[in-house]
């Protein structure tokens, strides 16, 4: 079972086993505009549900990254860190942020899926 | 879109900020700065503008040859920043164009000063489209051939696609380029015109702030106000000798005094030494973690390739060279300061 969660704050995270990969919509992206700059968090990292996790800079402005689920950081993109656009080309594929190991799977029962994020997205506008 | 100085304008356009950015350093940029104030100051019998308004800038005014212009600011009487602008001799009178934010207490405070001696019209209904880049001059030269053989800060009454326009070779990207002043009436045709080139692209207010900013230049409400001085902004280059010495402008007192003995701070280029901008309000410190300053305005410089920003600090540290660190997100990071431009200025000398 490896489907794709999202939260209000357009993180996406996809789960596999005890590990979910963690990134930013396509919307979120958009959204930013040109991303020139990703700060990630260590390996080995705790982070908790709804607390800042990284950092994306577009040529616009600073943003947030939240965890949407609590655990640890298993891996972290340093492909990012070289690449920040790759985060505008393919944000649900190569421009993931970290892979989070769950510490409280039943979180993600708290997330959208996708038809539930999109319409949520619509609302915004 | 967003809401700026009471204006609904773009950000960015689709391409966005960065492409935007690139697109001008490459070819030719086209901005509407129509919000911007366009003001034409005439004496009045027996009365020279140029003469008039040098009782409110300290840049040399009457020594502005006809068809020439120059950058300058409204100081206050402690020395303050009112606004920056330019001001152009088209002969028979004078063109101010000022800071959209400002230019309501702009016209008021030339009324208020000037009102004996001088004719002030707010020039409301004409539009103010700037077209930045090395193909700017090919392009404008198209509609307009006179306006290739004009040098960087001259200006100059043209013909453009049959429109009568007030052309200057400026601007505010240290790109070559033209502001073209024309009547709002013919502003949306002429710029179509103007964007069905193939050089030129529309750019919006984050390119026009990423550019301005690798050019090294103050943005009024960000670098400089009414807290800074011209000295302090390290702008003196733009004030005359003649009004060094003679004085005869609102702060000059204070201004003159700053000159001699120097000032506490200075405005810098800072270029962080990793990838993360810098952004406006971030705390400057020395090597050992003293605030010595505050970033006026910093982000990624999309020519630089790196993120670049200004700000002052305590003159003791201002040299070119000083190595000092930025506080992000609470982490200091290393920083040091550059002679600005942080990107070559590219104008046309002629």
């Amino acid at each position: 079972m490896s489907t794709m969660k999202f939260t209000e704050e357009h993180e996406w995270i996809k789960v596999d086993g005890d590990t979910g990969t963690v990134g930013i919509t396509a919307y979120a992206q958009e959204q930013l505009g040109d991303v020139v700059y990703v700060e990630l968090p260590a390996v080995g990292k705790q982070v908790e549900k709804g607390k800042e996790m990284a950092v994306v800079e577009s040529v616009k402005a600073a943003s947030e990254v939240f965890a949407p689920v609590t655990g640890s950081i298993a891996a972290a993109n340093d492909k990012l860190t070289a690449e920040p656009a790759t985060v505008n080309q393919d944000p649900l594929g190569a421009g993931w942020f970290v892979k989070i190991k769950l510490s409280k799977p039943d979180e993600l029962n708290g997330l959208m899926d996708e038809a539930a994020y999109q319409k949520f997205v619509e609302g915004l506008h | 879109m967003v809401p700026f100085a009471g204006y609904d304008m773009p950000v960015q356009y689709p391409t966005g900020i960065l492409t935007e950015h690139l697109h001008t350093r490459a070819g030719a940029g086209l901005f509407d700065v129509s919000h911007m104030g366009q003001i034409r100051l005439t004496g009045k019998p027996g009365q020279s503008p140029a003469r008039a308004i040098e009782a409110l800038v300290p840049a040399d005014i009457q020594g502005l040859a006809p068809g020439q212009m120059r950058y300058t600011q409204f100081t206050d009487e402690n020395g303050g920043i009112l606004d920056d602008l330019m001001i152009a001799n088209t002969g028979d009178h004078l063109m101010l164009v000022v800071n959209a934010a400002g230019k309501e207490a702009d016209a008021a405070h030339l009324r208020r000063h000037l009102s004996a001696s001088c004719e002030i019209e707010e020039l409301s209904t004409r539009a103010l489209i700037a077209l930045q880049g090395p193909k700017a001059a090919e392009v404008l030269g198209r509609l307009a051939p006179p306006c290739r053989a004009m040098p960087f800060m001259s200006a100059a009454f043209l013909a453009v696609d049959g429109v009568a326009c007030y052309v200057t070779r400026s601007g505010y990207t240290g790109e070559d380029g033209y502001e073209v002043s024309m009547p709002g009436h013919e502003a949306d045709r002429l710029t179509r015109r103007l964007l069905a080139e193939p050089e030129v692209k529309p750019i919006g207010l984050g390119a026009r702030d990423s550019l301005r900013l690798e050019a090294g230049l103050c943005l009024h409400g960000n670098d400089i106000d009414r807290t800074t001085t011209p000295v302090e902004a390290a702008l003196t280059w733009s004030i005359g000798k003649r009004r060094r010495s003679e004085g005869g402008f609102i702060g000059a007192d204070v201004i003159r005094r700053q000159l001699a003995e120097g000032t506490a701070r200075r405005l810098v280029g800072i270029r962080p030494e990793g990838r993360a901008p810098v952004r406006a309000h971030a705390e400057i410190q020395d090597l050992s973690g003293r605030r010595i300053g505050e970033i006026t305005s910093g982000g990624f410089g999309p020519t630089a390739n790196a993120p670049v920003a200004m700000g002052y600090v305590a003159t003791a540290s201002a040299a070119a060279g000083t190595r000092l660190q930025v506080v992000v997100r609470d982490k200091p990071l290393p920083a040091g300061i550059v002679k600005m431009p942080f990107v070559p200025h590219r104008y046309y000398r002629g």
